[in-house]
Protein backbone atom coordinates (compact mmCIF):
# COMPACT_ATOMS: atom_id res chain seq x y z
CA UNK A 1 0.00 0.00 0.00
CA UNK A 2 1.54 3.28 -1.39
CA UNK A 3 1.07 6.57 0.19
CA UNK A 4 -1.45 7.33 -2.44
CA UNK A 5 -3.69 4.93 -1.19
CA UNK A 6 -3.21 5.40 2.33
CA UNK A 7 -4.10 9.06 2.26
CA UNK A 8 -6.91 7.71 -0.38
CA UNK A 9 -8.33 5.71 3.02
CA UNK A 10 -8.06 7.89 5.48
CA UNK A 11 -9.78 11.30 3.78
CA UNK A 12 -12.25 8.85 2.91
CA UNK A 13 -12.62 7.30 6.51
CA UNK A 14 -13.01 10.99 7.96
CA UNK A 15 -15.48 11.92 5.28
CA UNK A 16 -17.59 9.54 5.67
CA UNK A 17 -17.45 9.33 9.60
CA UNK A 18 -18.46 13.10 9.51
CA UNK A 19 -20.98 12.93 6.83
CA UNK A 20 -22.45 10.29 9.40
CA UNK A 21 -21.86 12.55 12.32
CA UNK A 22 -23.53 15.50 9.97
CA UNK A 23 -26.96 13.60 9.65
CA UNK A 24 -27.06 12.22 12.99
CA UNK A 25 -25.31 15.38 15.41
CA UNK A 26 -27.40 16.34 18.27
CA UNK A 27 -27.54 20.11 17.90
CA UNK A 28 -27.38 22.40 14.36
CA UNK A 29 -24.57 23.97 14.99
CA UNK A 30 -22.38 20.32 15.86
CA UNK A 31 -24.44 18.98 12.38
CA UNK A 32 -22.67 22.88 10.43
CA UNK A 33 -19.46 22.01 11.67
CA UNK A 34 -19.00 18.26 10.88
CA UNK A 35 -20.25 19.79 7.10
CA UNK A 36 -17.27 21.82 7.27
CA UNK A 37 -14.63 18.87 8.03
CA UNK A 38 -16.60 16.80 5.41
CA UNK A 39 -15.89 19.61 2.94
CA UNK A 40 -12.05 19.83 3.74
CA UNK A 41 -11.59 16.03 3.57
CA UNK A 42 -13.51 15.68 0.37
CA UNK A 43 -11.08 18.75 -1.20
CA UNK A 44 -8.04 16.71 0.32
CA UNK A 45 -9.30 13.70 -2.37
CA UNK A 46 -10.15 16.15 -4.69
CA UNK A 47 -5.66 16.82 -4.40
CA UNK A 48 -5.09 12.95 -5.07
CA UNK A 49 -7.08 13.25 -8.03
CA UNK A 50 -5.02 16.39 -9.20
CA UNK A 51 -8.11 19.05 -9.02
CA UNK A 52 -6.26 21.54 -7.77
CA UNK A 53 -7.78 24.44 -8.26
CA UNK A 54 -11.15 22.83 -7.70
CA UNK A 55 -10.14 21.77 -4.34
CA UNK A 56 -9.29 25.05 -3.55
CA UNK A 57 -12.43 26.40 -4.68
CA UNK A 58 -14.61 23.97 -2.30
CA UNK A 59 -12.80 25.35 0.74
CA UNK A 60 -12.93 29.13 -0.26
CA UNK A 61 -16.35 28.86 -1.60
CA UNK A 62 -18.15 26.47 0.74
CA UNK A 63 -15.86 26.27 3.84
CA UNK A 64 -15.46 30.19 3.78
CA UNK A 65 -18.69 31.32 2.69
CA UNK A 66 -21.71 28.83 2.68
CA UNK A 67 -21.25 27.18 5.64
CA UNK A 68 -20.25 30.49 7.83
CA UNK A 69 -23.95 31.53 6.35
CA UNK A 70 -25.43 28.23 7.31
CA UNK A 71 -24.00 29.30 10.72
CA UNK A 72 -24.82 32.98 11.14
CA UNK A 73 -28.98 31.19 10.28
CA UNK A 74 -28.21 28.74 12.92
CA UNK A 75 -27.11 31.36 15.88
CA UNK A 76 -29.76 33.84 14.87
CA UNK A 77 -32.90 31.59 14.40
CA UNK A 78 -34.07 30.40 18.12
CA UNK A 79 -34.72 26.71 17.75
CA UNK A 80 -35.38 24.23 19.97
CA UNK A 81 -33.61 20.96 18.90
CA UNK A 82 -35.11 18.80 21.28
CA UNK A 83 -38.73 19.34 19.73
CA UNK A 84 -37.15 19.04 15.70
CA UNK A 85 -35.58 15.62 16.84
CA UNK A 86 -39.06 13.93 18.24
CA UNK A 87 -39.33 10.69 16.75
CA UNK A 88 -35.79 10.93 15.27
CA UNK A 89 -34.94 6.82 15.41
CA UNK A 90 -38.72 5.95 14.42
CA UNK A 91 -37.63 6.77 10.71
CA UNK A 92 -34.57 4.61 11.34
CA UNK A 93 -35.93 1.84 9.35
CA UNK A 94 -37.42 3.61 6.37
CA UNK A 95 -34.40 5.58 5.30
CA UNK A 96 -31.80 2.71 6.36
CA UNK A 97 -34.03 0.70 3.53
CA UNK A 98 -33.90 3.60 1.18
CA UNK A 99 -30.62 3.92 1.80
CA UNK A 100 -29.07 0.30 1.71
CA UNK A 101 -31.29 -0.23 -1.60
CA UNK A 102 -29.17 3.11 -2.97
CA UNK A 103 -26.58 1.42 -2.08
CA UNK A 104 -27.49 -2.10 -3.72
CA UNK A 105 -28.31 0.00 -7.10
CA UNK A 106 -24.87 1.62 -6.97
CA UNK A 107 -22.68 -1.81 -6.64
CA UNK A 108 -25.38 -3.23 -9.53
CA UNK A 109 -24.29 -0.46 -12.05
CA UNK A 110 -20.79 -0.43 -10.83
CA UNK A 111 -20.38 -4.27 -10.93
CA UNK A 112 -20.63 -4.35 -14.93
CA UNK A 113 -18.16 -1.97 -14.93
CA UNK A 114 -17.65 1.29 -17.12
CA UNK A 115 -15.08 -0.65 -19.61
CA UNK A 116 -12.31 2.13 -19.24
CA UNK A 117 -8.42 1.95 -19.54
CA UNK A 118 -7.01 2.06 -16.05
CA UNK A 119 -5.70 5.57 -15.35
CA UNK A 120 -5.72 7.23 -18.68
CA UNK A 121 -3.65 9.89 -18.11
CA UNK A 122 -4.48 13.93 -19.41
CA UNK A 123 -3.26 15.08 -22.45
CA UNK A 124 0.23 16.06 -22.46
CA UNK A 125 -0.62 19.74 -23.34
CA UNK A 126 -3.27 19.63 -20.43
CA UNK A 127 -0.86 18.48 -18.07
CA UNK A 128 1.79 21.09 -18.95
CA UNK A 129 -0.36 23.82 -18.22
CA UNK A 130 -1.02 23.19 -15.10
CA UNK A 131 -4.71 22.23 -13.48
CA UNK A 132 -6.06 25.88 -12.96
CA UNK A 133 -4.31 27.25 -16.18
CA UNK A 134 -6.29 24.36 -18.71
CA UNK A 135 -9.96 25.05 -16.17
CA UNK A 136 -9.59 28.60 -17.33
CA UNK A 137 -8.13 27.94 -20.88
CA UNK A 138 -11.68 25.33 -21.08
CA UNK A 139 -14.09 27.95 -19.34
CA UNK A 140 -13.48 30.91 -21.29
CA UNK A 141 -12.95 29.44 -24.89
CA UNK A 142 -15.69 26.36 -25.13
CA UNK A 143 -17.99 27.13 -22.12
CA UNK A 144 -17.90 30.92 -21.98
CA UNK A 145 -21.92 31.22 -22.56
CA UNK A 146 -22.68 29.17 -19.69
CA UNK A 147 -20.10 30.68 -17.88
CA UNK A 148 -21.93 34.47 -18.64
CA UNK A 149 -25.22 32.69 -17.25
CA UNK A 150 -23.93 31.35 -13.92
CA UNK A 151 -22.89 35.19 -13.67
CA UNK A 152 -26.46 36.24 -13.82
CA UNK A 153 -27.19 33.60 -11.90
CA UNK A 154 -25.45 34.84 -9.01
CA UNK A 155 -26.83 38.16 -9.17
CA UNK A 156 -30.31 36.83 -8.89
CA UNK A 157 -29.51 34.85 -6.15
CA UNK A 158 -27.96 38.12 -4.47
CA UNK A 159 -30.66 39.85 -5.27
CA UNK A 160 -33.03 37.37 -4.58
CA UNK A 161 -31.75 36.90 -0.83
CA UNK A 162 -31.60 40.55 -0.01
CA UNK A 163 -34.79 41.32 -1.10
CA UNK A 164 -36.22 38.48 0.58
CA UNK A 165 -34.62 39.41 3.92
CA UNK A 166 -34.46 42.79 3.69
CA UNK A 167 -37.16 44.55 6.72
CA UNK A 168 -38.41 47.87 5.64
CA UNK A 169 -37.62 50.05 8.85
CA UNK A 170 -40.79 52.64 9.75
CA UNK A 171 -38.67 55.31 10.87
CA UNK A 172 -36.30 55.59 7.87
CA UNK A 173 -37.26 58.38 6.04
CA UNK A 174 -36.61 57.81 2.20
CA UNK A 175 -36.72 59.67 -1.37
CA UNK A 176 -39.42 58.98 -3.72
CA UNK A 177 -37.65 59.92 -7.23
CA UNK A 178 -40.71 60.00 -9.73
CA UNK A 179 -42.80 61.60 -7.30
CA UNK A 180 -40.09 64.30 -7.11
CA UNK A 181 -39.90 64.82 -10.82
CA UNK A 182 -43.57 64.70 -11.27
CA UNK A 183 -44.43 67.47 -8.60
CA UNK A 184 -46.18 70.59 -10.04
CA UNK A 185 -46.43 73.79 -8.89
CA UNK A 186 -49.26 73.99 -7.94
CA UNK A 187 -48.85 70.71 -5.28
CA UNK A 188 -46.04 73.05 -3.39
CA UNK A 189 -48.09 76.20 -2.50
CA UNK A 190 -51.11 77.70 -3.33
CA UNK A 191 -52.07 82.17 -4.06
CA UNK A 192 -54.47 82.88 -1.48
CA UNK A 193 -56.58 86.20 -2.80
CA UNK A 194 -56.92 88.06 0.34
CA UNK A 195 -57.87 92.11 1.11
CA UNK A 196 -54.59 93.73 2.25
CA UNK A 197 -54.33 94.81 5.69
CA UNK A 198 -53.86 98.38 6.25
CA UNK A 199 -52.06 99.15 9.21
CA UNK A 200 -53.32 101.63 11.13
CA UNK A 201 -50.97 104.80 12.11
CA UNK A 202 -48.82 103.93 15.63
CA UNK A 203 -49.83 105.67 17.95
CA UNK A 204 -47.28 106.76 20.36
CA UNK A 205 -48.84 105.20 23.93
CA UNK A 206 -48.64 108.00 26.13
CA UNK A 207 -50.79 107.06 29.67
CA UNK A 208 -53.52 109.36 28.77
CA UNK A 209 -54.07 107.50 25.51
CA UNK A 210 -54.67 104.43 27.95
CA UNK A 211 -57.70 105.74 29.91
CA UNK A 212 -59.18 106.71 27.03
CA UNK B 1 0.49 7.32 -10.34
CA UNK B 2 -1.89 5.91 -7.32
CA UNK B 3 -1.72 2.25 -7.90
CA UNK B 4 -4.18 0.81 -5.49
CA UNK B 5 -7.01 3.31 -6.05
CA UNK B 6 -8.58 3.03 -9.27
CA UNK B 7 -11.97 4.72 -10.57
CA UNK B 8 -14.06 2.42 -8.44
CA UNK B 9 -12.62 3.48 -5.25
CA UNK B 10 -13.56 6.89 -5.81
CA UNK B 11 -17.07 6.14 -7.20
CA UNK B 12 -17.73 4.15 -4.17
CA UNK B 13 -17.13 6.93 -2.42
CA UNK B 14 -19.39 9.05 -3.88
CA UNK B 15 -21.85 6.49 -3.28
CA UNK B 16 -21.74 5.72 0.02
CA UNK B 17 -21.64 9.53 0.58
CA UNK B 18 -24.98 9.86 -1.46
CA UNK B 19 -26.84 6.79 -0.20
CA UNK B 20 -25.76 8.63 3.58
CA UNK B 21 -27.32 12.13 2.65
CA UNK B 22 -30.74 10.06 1.80
CA UNK B 23 -30.72 8.46 4.63
CA UNK B 24 -30.25 11.92 6.35
CA UNK B 25 -32.82 13.30 4.54
CA UNK B 26 -35.39 10.89 5.75
CA UNK B 27 -34.15 10.74 9.23
CA UNK B 28 -34.30 14.49 9.76
CA UNK B 29 -37.72 15.11 8.55
CA UNK B 30 -38.52 18.06 10.62
CA UNK B 31 -35.44 20.44 10.85
CA UNK B 32 -35.33 22.33 7.64
CA UNK B 33 -31.74 23.19 8.14
CA UNK B 34 -29.96 19.51 8.43
CA UNK B 35 -31.98 18.93 5.69
CA UNK B 36 -30.22 21.51 3.20
CA UNK B 37 -26.93 20.50 4.61
CA UNK B 38 -27.87 16.98 3.79
CA UNK B 39 -28.65 18.17 -0.28
CA UNK B 40 -25.24 19.98 -0.12
CA UNK B 41 -24.13 16.69 0.58
CA UNK B 42 -25.92 14.80 -2.06
CA UNK B 43 -24.06 17.96 -3.84
CA UNK B 44 -20.55 17.06 -2.99
CA UNK B 45 -20.91 13.33 -3.61
CA UNK B 46 -22.07 14.11 -7.37
CA UNK B 47 -19.51 16.55 -8.07
CA UNK B 48 -17.04 13.55 -6.17
CA UNK B 49 -18.12 11.33 -8.87
CA UNK B 50 -17.63 14.15 -11.62
CA UNK B 51 -14.10 14.86 -10.87
CA UNK B 52 -13.17 11.11 -10.15
CA UNK B 53 -14.21 10.55 -13.98
CA UNK B 54 -12.26 13.78 -15.13
CA UNK B 55 -9.08 12.44 -14.19
CA UNK B 56 -9.79 8.90 -15.14
CA UNK B 57 -11.10 9.52 -18.80
CA UNK B 58 -8.42 12.54 -19.20
CA UNK B 59 -11.37 15.17 -20.09
CA UNK B 60 -11.82 18.60 -18.31
CA UNK B 61 -14.93 19.51 -19.24
CA UNK B 62 -16.10 17.12 -15.95
CA UNK B 63 -14.36 19.53 -13.85
CA UNK B 64 -16.28 22.40 -15.66
CA UNK B 65 -19.06 20.87 -14.89
CA UNK B 66 -18.42 20.82 -11.21
CA UNK B 67 -17.37 24.39 -11.50
CA UNK B 68 -20.69 25.38 -12.29
CA UNK B 69 -22.94 22.50 -9.72
CA UNK B 70 -20.77 24.59 -7.10
CA UNK B 71 -22.43 27.97 -8.97
CA UNK B 72 -25.56 26.84 -8.39
CA UNK B 73 -25.34 24.71 -5.33
CA UNK B 74 -23.98 28.09 -3.38
CA UNK B 75 -27.09 30.38 -4.93
CA UNK B 76 -29.58 27.50 -4.26
CA UNK B 77 -28.16 27.77 -0.42
CA UNK B 78 -28.10 31.46 -0.36
CA UNK B 79 -31.94 31.73 -1.20
CA UNK B 80 -32.50 28.58 0.66
CA UNK B 81 -32.01 30.25 3.83
CA UNK B 82 -33.26 33.33 2.95
CA UNK B 83 -36.43 31.74 2.59
CA UNK B 84 -36.13 30.44 5.93
CA UNK B 85 -35.58 33.18 7.80
CA UNK B 86 -38.61 34.43 6.10
CA UNK B 87 -40.62 31.52 6.96
CA UNK B 88 -38.79 31.68 11.08
CA UNK B 89 -39.99 35.52 11.23
CA UNK B 90 -43.40 34.67 10.08
CA UNK B 91 -44.40 31.51 11.64
CA UNK B 92 -41.94 30.77 14.32
CA UNK B 93 -40.55 27.70 13.50
CA UNK B 94 -38.86 25.08 10.79
CA UNK B 95 -40.67 22.04 11.30
CA UNK B 96 -41.39 20.74 8.67
CA UNK B 97 -44.98 19.11 9.71
CA UNK B 98 -46.41 22.37 10.97
CA UNK B 99 -45.57 24.14 7.67
CA UNK B 100 -49.36 23.30 6.42
CA UNK B 101 -50.93 26.44 5.64
CA UNK B 102 -51.78 25.59 2.26
CA UNK B 103 -53.62 23.01 2.95
CA UNK B 104 -56.71 24.69 4.83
Amino acid sequence: MNTTSALFYLFSAVLLVSAFMVITARSTVHSALYLVLAFFNASCVWMLLRAEFLAITLVLVYVGAVMVLFLFVVMMLDISTDKLREGFWSHFPLAGFIGVLIALEMYLVMKSGFNLPAAKAMPEAVMKLGNTRALGVEIYTQYLYPLQVAAVLLLVAMIAAIALTMRQRKDSRSQNPSEQVRVKAADRFRIVKMDAVIEAPSVPKTPEGDKA
Amino acid sequence: MSAGITLYHYLTLGGFLFALSVVGIFMNRRNLIVLLMAIELMLLAVNMNFVAFSHYLGNMDGQVFVFFILTVAAAESAIGLAILVVLFRNRSTIAVDELDTLKG
